[in-house]
């Protein structure tokens, strides 16, 4: 599906410039953005439907695990469908996701957190949606975790989530949240969305359909990008 | 009352954070034994038609620091100004491109092949150009840019022809340092700040 890009909705995506999470203080630009149309260079966009992957790249629980254990903390399954804003469903789109182990600690050289390292969870993960939208990751329940924005300040518990559509134009980073987390209202970096319901986007749903009794807890989280526009009378020639 | 449109809500954006590296270049952070390959490593393979050309950059805040812990993902055209996945592309060139920031210099260089202007409507063309999204902690929505070249007859770009500030389109020129050798600051915020998008 390409063609022309729906513009941004206003009011939906956080500001740049958010002086409650200080890193974007000197991180975001003053001036205003360039709105435009979207041209070949935005419409088009790297695919990966192709791609082979491992049969372990969804599976955190077990995708860095030594053989015959896994991962340490509350397994969940989090599923959900990645859809456009005009309700189809994006299929053979790319799906990573990066998180914490259940401690609340990253596998990575900059996290100094006390929290232990798991030597069976790595944190990352991968997939393909499926012709209908639709996507499966295992994983455990990440913890909350301290950072340095205020004195006492604790990210709510996260999973973060890169998407591609199939135009580079709707490129998209965010994070996944869990219902009922009392600290998604304390975080300065959720509450950078201004839009309540927005936010609620953000915010996956407890799922007892897809849970797997005595195994796993699964929670729903459905994605929405930008869509394109309709053709009805668009003065377009061919092969633009 | 009128009728509801049915339109569901989009997924706003958050901050990659910095521990972005975990998900999209595992083995820049320090995690062995990486469960897959990291992708968008090869722009343009030995195969691709074109000059080949080395682009180094820095993305630099509003305090004068470069970023360390940010990543660059590129889009482009192969040297006929096809898109991969349009006709006739180069089967060679890949187009995409992910490249993290050096952790102590902040410097990110890659390898491709010089685009071709893109074709639009009638018989205007987009001289060439490589497009550029930048994500980091501390930037709430991935900041879109377009990387042009200093050699290159800018004056019949529709979408530059927007710029009321004319002065500005030069933050979006990169800068030739040797033979097919291009250096390309990307300044965040203040004086010089580079033109970003919303496409
Ligand atoms: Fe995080």
């Amino acid at each position: 599906m390409t063609g022309r890009l729906i513009p941004r909705e206003a009011g939906i995506h956080p500001p740049l410039f958010t002086p409650a999470y200080k890193t974007s203080v000197l991180r975001s630009p003053q001036r205003a953005l360039i709105a435009f149309d979207s041209s070949p260079s935005e419409e088009t966009g790297p695919t990966f439907g192709h791609m082979k992957l491992g049969a372990l790249d969804n599976d955190l629980l077990l995708n860095y695990a030594r053989p015959g254990t896994s991962a340490i903390g509350e397994r969940i399954i989090v599923h959900g469908r990645l859809l456009d804003e005009n309700n189809r469903p994006i299929p053979n789109a790319l799906i990573e996701i990066w998180q914490a182990n259940a401690g609340g600690r990253y596998r990575h050289k900059k996290d100094g957190y006390l929290a232990a390292l798991d030597p069976d969870f790595g944190g990352c993960g991968r997939t393909i949606t499926g012709e209908d939208g639709s996507y499966a990751f295992r994983t455990v329940k990440p913890g909350a975790y301290p950072w340095p924005n205020g004195p006492n300040e604790w990210r709510p518990a996260h999973i973060h989530f890169s998407i591609f559509g199939h135009s580079f134009g709707q490129r998209l980073i965010s994070q996944m949240y869990f219902e009922g987390d009392p600290l998604i209202a304390r975080c300065p970096i959720a509450q950078t969305i201004p839009d309540k319901a927005a936010l609620d986007r953000l915010v996956a749903a407890l799922d007892m359909s897809e849970t797997k009794p005595m195994d796993a807890i699964a929670y729903r989280f459905d994605i929405v990008l930008r869509g394109h526009r309709q053709t009805h009378f668009e003065n377009r020639p061919e092969g633009m | 009352m009128v009728q509801k449109f049915d339109k569901p809500i989009l997924t706003p954006s958050q901050t990659a954070g910095p521990y972005v590296h975990i998900g999209l270049v595992p083995e820049a952070c320090g995690i062995e034994d990486v469960p897959f390959e990291t992708l968008g490593r090869e722009i343009a393979g030995p195969e691709a038609k074109g000059d080949r050309i080395k682009i180094t950059c820095r993305v630099v805040d509003g305090g004068d620091l470069p970023l360390r812990d940010c990543l660059v993902e590129t889009w482009q055209a192969d040297a006929a100004g096809i898109y991969p996945g349009q006709e006739g592309a180069d089967p060679a060139v890949s187009g995409f491109g992910r490249m993290p920031a050096d952790f102590t210099t902040g410097e990110i260089t890659f390898e491709t092949i010089k685009p071709g202007a893109i074709a639009l409507s009638g018989d205007r063309k987009t001289p060439p150009h490589i497009s550029f999204w930048i994500f980091a902690r501390g930037i709430n929505h991935g900041l879109h840019t377009r990387m042009y070249f200093p050699e290159d007859d800018l004056s019949g770009d529709p979408l530059l022809a927007r710029i009321e500030h004319r002065d500005r389109i030069a933050t979006m020129v990169a800068e030739a340092t040797g033979p097919g050798e291009y250096r390309f600051e990307i300044r965040l915020q203040g004086a010089g700040e580079t033109v970003f998008f919303d496409i």
